[in-house]
This record gives C-alpha cells, sequence and structure tokens, in this order.
C-alpha cells in the first residue's frame, strides 16, 4: 500500500467519524432526556444539562404497566421469530434440495404475496379474527397466541428466499455423500444442513425479532387491554398527542430498554451478522 | 441446532408419533366448538387439514410436501385469505352504515326511530364493552329490569337474558361488573356518551334506547313494508324506498336514511380513482412523491452505506470494529419509538434540531422541509443496514480481480466504478429491489414523523408528505366515515403497482436464474 497516510488511511477515518456523529446524536438525545431530572421533552438539550436522575426509571416502572409490556413482547417476538424462522428453514431446505411440480410458481408466488402489505388486509384479518375469538376465545383478540399466528402468516416470506439462497451454496455433494452412509433426508436436513447454517439462522432470527418487536399496527389492534400491550404499543401510547410532552423522559428509558436485547444480541453476532446477510445474496 | 438429536430410527418415529399426537389434539380441541356451534363448514376445514397433514407425513413419499406443509398452512389462513377477503371488501360498500345485510338495516332503523311512550318498560343501565378488560371495541347495553329484577344483555342484534351468577349488582339492581364484558365507569359513559345515545337495541315491535343512565322499551315510528320493499315514517309521512343497488333506503326528495346494508357495487371503488375529481388530483401527486420517497429512501441510504462500507473496508483501519458498531447502532434502536423521538427532535418550538442549527424551522410546515426531514429520518434508520450488506458483499468480491486492476494500472476510483460497482450492484440489486418495495409502503415512517404534514388549505385531506398507504388509511379509517370497501380498492392498486414495478425489475435482473436452476 503506497500513497500518504490522508489518501490512504485519513478519508477512512473522516467518513467513519461523521457516520458516527450522524448515528449517535439523536441516541445521546435519548439518553440525556431519560436521565432527565424534569422529564419533559420542552426541557431536554443533546447532552444533560439539568443533571443526572433515575426518577423516570421508577415512574416508568411505577406507574405503567411497563414491565408486563416487556414481558409479552419478549413472549410475542421470541415466539414467533423462533417458529418462523424453523417454518422458513423447512421451506428453503425443500425449495434447495428437492425438485418438484409447482416449484417455480411457488417461489415467485411467494415473492409476490410478500409484497401485499399485510396490513392493508387488517379489515380482513379483524373480520376473520372476530370470528374465530367467538369459536376458540384462547386464539381471539388480547391473545398473545392470536398475534403470533397472524406474524407467523407472513413467515414463509422473504426469510425463505435470503435462506434458501444460502443454502444453494451448500454443496449437493455432502447430502448425496450422506445419503451413501444410509442418512434420511430429515437427518441430512438436522445434522448437516442446518448446522452449517448457524450464521444465516442467526441473522434472519435477529432479523425476525427486531421486525415484530418493532410491529405496531397489527399489535394495536389486537391488543387493546393495557396489560396485553406490546412495547411498540404501549410506549407509542405514552407519548400520545395530549402527554407528548410531559412524559418524553419515561418514554425515553422505556426506548433504551427496549433496545437492550437487540443491542445485545446485535454485538454478541456482528460476524455473523455480516456474513449472514449477504452470504446467500452473493454467492448464488 | 447442531445438538439436536438425530432423527432417524426409533427416536426419528417417536417425535414423528409425538408430533403428531399433538395434531390430532388440537385438531380436536379445534373440532369441539364447532360441533356445539353446528358449524359444519369449519367442521369440514378442520377434518380436511388434519386428514392432509396426516397423509403427508405418514406417507414415505411427499418429501417437498413434509417441509412445505407447515409455512403453506399459515401462510393461507392468515396472508392469502385475508387478501382474498380484501379482494371481496374492495367490490362492496362495505363501511360505516353498511355493515350487516337488508334484515339487519331494517331492524336498526326501527329500533333508532323509537319514541318513548306511557307505559313503556324502563330499564337500569349500563353501557359496556363486550370482552374482559376493554377499552373499546363492541358495545353493548347491560339491563336491569327494576320491576321482576330479570337482567338482560342488548347488542346491536337484540336482547338476550344473563345469567345472574357471572353478575355484581349495587344495591339499586344496577350491574356494575360482569363475566365477559366491560362496564363503563361514569366517566367512561360520560366520555362515550354520543356512541351512547345512538345505540339502539331492536325488539320486536321498536327498540331499547338509553335516556340517561336509563334505558326506555319504545315503540318504533317507522316501519317497513315487504309489499312496497319500503319504509314509512308515521311521525314525518316520509317514504322510503329501497334502492337495493346502492344499499340504502332513500325518498323520492333524495333524502337517504344513514343506516344502510352492505351491497355488491362493482368496480365502482375502483373508478372512484378516475372519476372522482377530490380523488384523482391528489392521487397523482401523492404517488409522484410516494415513488420519490421509495427511490430516494434507497438511494440514500445505499450511498451512505456503502460510502461507509468502503471506508471501512481496509484490513489495517485502526479501531474498526468500534466504528462499525456504533455505526449500526440506529438499526439495533426500536424504530418505532426512534421515529416519534426524530419526530419531537423536528418540533418547531424546542426541537433539537432547531436548537443545534439555531434555526426556527417550522420543518413539518412547508412542504419540502418536510419532505427533507422524513428523507433524513429514513436515512438514518436504513443506513445501517446498507452499511452491513455492502460490508459482506465487498469481503466477498473477488480478490484477484481487483488485483489485476491494480496492476493494470486503473486508479482506485476507475476500479471502483468499473469493477467493484457493478459486481455490488450485480450481487445486491435483489436485496436493493426490496428495500424499494419496503420503503414504498412506509407506513410507519411518515405515519409516525410528519403524519402527512404539511395539508394545503385546497386540499385538507392529502398532506404532502403522505404515502398512498398513509393517504388511504387517513381515507378509508379517520376520515367522516369508515368505508372498507373503498379502503380494499386502494390496497388492491398500491399492491398492483408495488407488485408490476418489484416484478419487472426482478425480471431484468439476471440473479433470478437460481430459480430457473
Amino acid at each position: 500500500m503506497r500513497g500518504n497516510w490522508l489518501t490512504t488511511m485519513g478519508w477512512r477515518h473522516a467518513v467513519g467519524l461523521l457516520a458516527v456523529a450522524f448515528s449517535l446524536i439523536p441516541i445521546v438525545f435519548v439518553v440525556s432526556s431519560a436521565l432527565n431530572p424534569l422529564g419533559t421533552l420542552s426541557s431536554t438539550s443533546l447532552l444533560p444539562v439539568h443533571g443526572f436522575t433515575l426518577d423516570n426509571v421508577t415512574e416508568l416502572f411505577g406507574g405503567t404497566d411497563f414491565g408486563q409490556w416487556y414481558l409479552n413482547t419478549l413472549v410475542i417476538a421470541g415466539t414467533a421469530s423462533v417458529a418462523s424462522i424453523f417454518i422458513s428453514a423447512l421451506a428453503a431446505y425443500a425449495f434447495s434440495r428437492f425438485r418438484f411440480r409447482g416449484r417455480r410458481i411457488s417461489l415467485l408466488s411467494l415473492l409476490l404475496i410478500q409484497m401485499f402489505p399485510q396490513f392493508l388486509a387488517i379489515v380482513a384479518i379483524f373480520l376473520i379474527f372476530t370470528q374465530v375469538g367467538e369459536y376458540w376465545p384462547a386464539l381471539g383478540f388480547n391473545t398473545w397466541t392470536g398475534l403470533i399466528l397472524v406474524y407467523l402468516g407472513g413467515a414463509m416470506g422473504v426469510n425463505t428466499w435470503l435462506m434458501k439462497g444460502f443454502f444453494d451454496t451448500l454443496p449437493k455433494e455432502l447430502d448425496e455423500s450422506a445419503t451413501m452412509d444410509g442418512a434420511s433426508h430429515g437427518q441430512i436436513f438436522f445434522r448437516i444442513i442446518l448446522p452449517l447454517v448457524t450464521p444465516i439462522i442467526a441473522i434472519t432470527g435477529l432479523l425476525a425479532f427486531i421486525g415484530m418487536m418493532n410491529e405496531f399496527i397489527m399489535a394495536s389492534v389486537f391488543l387493546t387491554s393495557s396489560s396485553d400491550k406490546t412495547l411498540a404499543v404501549g410506549l407509542t401510547g405514552m407519548v400520545a398527542a395530549n402527554n407528548r410532552d410531559a412524559q418524553f423522559g419515561m418514554f425515553c428509558v422505556g426506548t433504551l430498554l427496549t433496545a437492550i436485547p437487540t443491542v445485545g444480541v446485535f454485538m454478541f453476532l456482528q460476524r455473523y451478522i455480516v456474513h449472514g446477510l449477504t452470504g446467500g445474496a452473493v454467492k448464488g | 441446532m447442531s445438538t439436536r438429536p438425530p432423527l432417524s430410527g426409533v427416536s426419528g418415529q417417536l417425535v414423528k408419533i409425538l408430533v403428531l399426537s399433538v395434531v390430532a389434539a388440537l385438531a380436536i380441541w379445534a373440532a369441539t366448538p364447532l360441533v356445539h356451534a353446528g358449524a359444519w363448514v369449519g367442521l369440514g376445514v378442520v377434518v380436511a387439514v388434519t386428514a392432509l397433514v396426516f397423509y403427508v407425513y405418514l406417507s414415505p413419499r411427499r418429501l417437498p410436501a413434509k417441509y412445505l406443509l407447515p409455512g403453506t398452512l399459515l401462510l393461507i389462513t392468515f396472508q392469502i385469505l385475508p387478501v382474498l377477503l380484501t379482494i371481496t371488501t374492495s367490490v362492496t360498500n362495505y363501511g360505516d352504515g353498511h355493515r350487516g345485510d337488508k334484515a339487519d338495516a331494517i331492524a336498526a332503523i326501527q329500533a333508532a326511530a323509537v319514541k318513548e311512550v306511557p307505559g313503556s318498560p324502563r330499564y337500569l343501565l349500563s353501557a359496556a364493552w363486550r370482552g374482559e378488560n376493554a377499552t373499546d371495541g363492541e358495545l353493548v347495553f347491560l339491563l336491569t329490569e327494576p320491576g321482576s329484577g330479570e337482567y338482560l344483555v342488548g347488542d346491536a342484534e337484540g336482547l338476550e337474558p344473563l345469567d345472574p351468577g357471572g353478575l355484581t349488582v349495587d344495591p339499586e339492581g344496577r350491574i356494575v361488573a360482569a363475566e365477559g364484558y366491560t362496564v363503563m365507569t361514569p366517566a367512561e359513559f360520560n366520555a362515550h356518551s354520543e356512541r351512547i345515545t345512538g345505540f339502539a337495541v331492536p325488539t320486536e315491535d321498536g327498540g331499547i334506547r338509553s335516556t340517561g343512565f336509563d334505558a326506555y322499551e319504545g315503540v318504533s315510528t317507522r316501519t317497513y313494508d315487504e309489499s312496497c320493499d319500503c319504509i314509512t315514517d308515521s311521525e314525518t309521512g316520509d317514504v322510503f324506498v329501497a334502492d337495493n343497488e346502492n344499499g340504502y333506503f332513500v325518498t323520492e326528495t333524495g333524502d337517504r336514511i344513514r343506516q344502510g346494508w352492505q351491497v355488491n357495487v362493482g368496480l365502482d371503488n375502483f373508478t372512484r380513482f378516475f372519476t372522482d375529481p377530490d380523488v384523482r388530483g391528489p392521487f397523482t401527486s401523492i404517488f409522484l412523491w410516494n415513488m420519490m420517497f421509495a427511490v430516494c429512501s434507497v438511494l440514500f441510504t445505499f450511498v451512505l452505506g456503502l460510502l461507509c462500507a468502503m471506508a471501512m473496508n481496509h484490513d489495517r483501519i485502526r479501531g474498526k470494529t468500534l466504528y462499525r458498531v456504533l455505526m449500526v447502532l440506529p438499526y439495533a434502536m426500536p424504530s418505532f419509538a426512534m421515529l416519534l423521538v426524530w419526530r419531537d427532535m423536528f418540533n418547531a418550538d424546542y426541537g433539537l434540531l432547531n436548537q443545534l442549527l439555531g434555526l426556527e424551522l417550522d420543518w413539518f410546515g412547508e412542504t419540502w422541509t418536510s419532505r427533507a426531514a422524513v428523507l433524513l429520518v429514513n436515512t438514518w434508520l436504513g443506513y445501517p443496514y446498507m452499511f452491513l450488506i455492502c460490508t459482506g458483499a465487498l469481503q466477498a468480491l473477488p480478490r484477484d480481480t481487483l488485483e489485476a486492476a491494480r496492476i493494470d494500472g486503473a486508479t482506485g476510483f476507475q476500479a471502483f466504478r468499473k469493477i467493484t460497482l457493478p459486481l455490488l450492484l450485480v450481487a445486491l440489486t435483489p436485496l436493493l429491489i426490496s428495500s424499494f418495495a419496503f420503503n414504498f409502503n412506509n407506513f410507519n415512517a411518515i405515519q409516525l414523523t410528519s403524519g402527512g404534514h404539511p395539508f394545503p388549505d385546497a386540499s385538507p385531506q392529502t398532506g404532502d408528505t403522505d404515502l398512498l398507504i398513509t393517504y388511504t388509511f387517513r381515507l378509508a379509517f379517520n376520515g367522516s366515515g369508515v368505508d372498507y370497501g373503498y379502503a380494499a380498492a386502494v390496497s388492491m392498486f398500491i399492491f398492483t403497482i408495488v407488485a408490476v414495478i418489484s416484478g419487472i425489475s426482478f425480471a431484468r435482473t439476471r440473479k433470478q436464474e437460481e430459480v430457473y436452476r
């Protein structure tokens, strides 16, 4: 590598620093609002000039159902993302390894169906679940199971495509030699393929989890009673028009606490994420 | 996953037996209420699905089906079925005032026109929502007949007796809590008074309506006559004749009864785009901005993400991990919450951006500042994703090609433009198209920030930053009345646009080849 430091390295650091500043400004703002003793939006500035306090935290846990929302969100998003990844891994395996009638058309239809924004069908889903709730109250409105089922409806979509691309990169010889050794298709899938695709499983799982955690419209239709809400529904309600200013500090505490699991998993999976996201797409 | 036991031989069979037993148990659980209700079609579906599951997993063949069945069943039930229902709704006038069938409409019209006459029975009234812990939804009247002490529940369908076992009543006899319902507090009662006074429970001769905290059963002034298919108002003498094409009763002079019924209106909802001037004009301008928003979102996030990825794509750069982690932080933050935070950072009076920049801009008050603001927010949210995928793609590029280019004397920029970028675009086009499709309908990015603002005086329904999807949402769910039929038609339209654009772009990328392999 020739040339002076400025042209090879300097611009890299400049871009990096600017991008980091861009990324961090809103987050620093959230942190200082969360620690702001006044707890209002109007009194918050970028850096915490009013001092530090944990009042917003106690207020959040004491005055709202935040703990319950947190639990609901972890259970709903956790269950739904694990189940959804399992379902799409199964489907991706079938599309990648078997040749059957209707394969091409199924793959293309999956892509098309996925483009119908599910929330445009919200009226239809509402009507379906009104009926469902009458027969099976355990699946109706204000239940975890009903919402999870709705999320699973979309499980086969994008994730299957992403995973199929990745499965395609695994050499077929692997399957063939395993078959020679007497392995069944189930053994090949669970013992050979799945362990090899851990990166893509990790990344799609994380993407699904983030997506479901942030999902707001379906959840707001489904979960109306306060103790059943998810974080997205509960926190958004906290800064609704009339108490937008006053509860901003609490809201920011909630935002930071919501981010903890995702940021944690992100740090943990960093290496997988970069390979996982592009592996399937690039090598296809 | 790697610690999973082998699915062969004995243990594989055991897992299969276990899973199928669970399926059988679920089927029995699902069938029981259907049998009780006599819902034979539903029961047929449950039996058919269960039989299919057993067939696929017990047959030694049907290999692909074994892997595709779970996802497909869920997809059909919760994705395809709603889409089909949306299509059927789009050719009806389903919405406020047009919900039930004609008989429901007649019952509701008769019930709404009741007058209290001397000797009408009175009830103690508690207004309630159906369901436990509900704060909205279906309104019902919980009634106590003072004489007999009988308890009744009245909904839009009619009256039914209530089991006193599940009730809590105050000394006066009024119901204060009921199993399966959420009784409103006096404050909630007042907050919803408009809905409560407008509500009527149909009965044989008329209906039950509220008066203060009581309810009375009155005689209807409006009666339906089948011979002329009309409703006569005995007080005013008006005769409302049924318009069976549009689903309402109307007098000769054109007076309509608000309550109508659901009918098939054919393609009327679709032709409204082209014929209704209130819809046509704004539709075009929203569509153009919608395209611009989606294209710019992809472009800005991709350029910024690629720039950062290029900058970090060097073996010896210091603090690479730290840079990376900090850059992708926005991606890990809850997006719904950060959108709301950005909304408040753009606040004209005490927003952070005006504070930092020393400006006094009303960001969401002007067309172009508002558009710039939502694009900035969307870039912030989206560029870490692009950074991640570009980093991955850059690392996967064949190093020898780049090396060869450098030996041939290509400068850094030439190598980037002629080799790196084309290779990257080939690899990333599918993801860029998905990103376009996502942003085309990025409801949250607009609804939670600008909310469509600013709204020009000339067209108060269509904001300058509205996307088709937020516009539809407001028009259909937030306007003067809910119009699901029309909303469904616009949904179909949006779906068609996105599908066609994505379809064409996909067809043009040769990445699709793996599908045909």
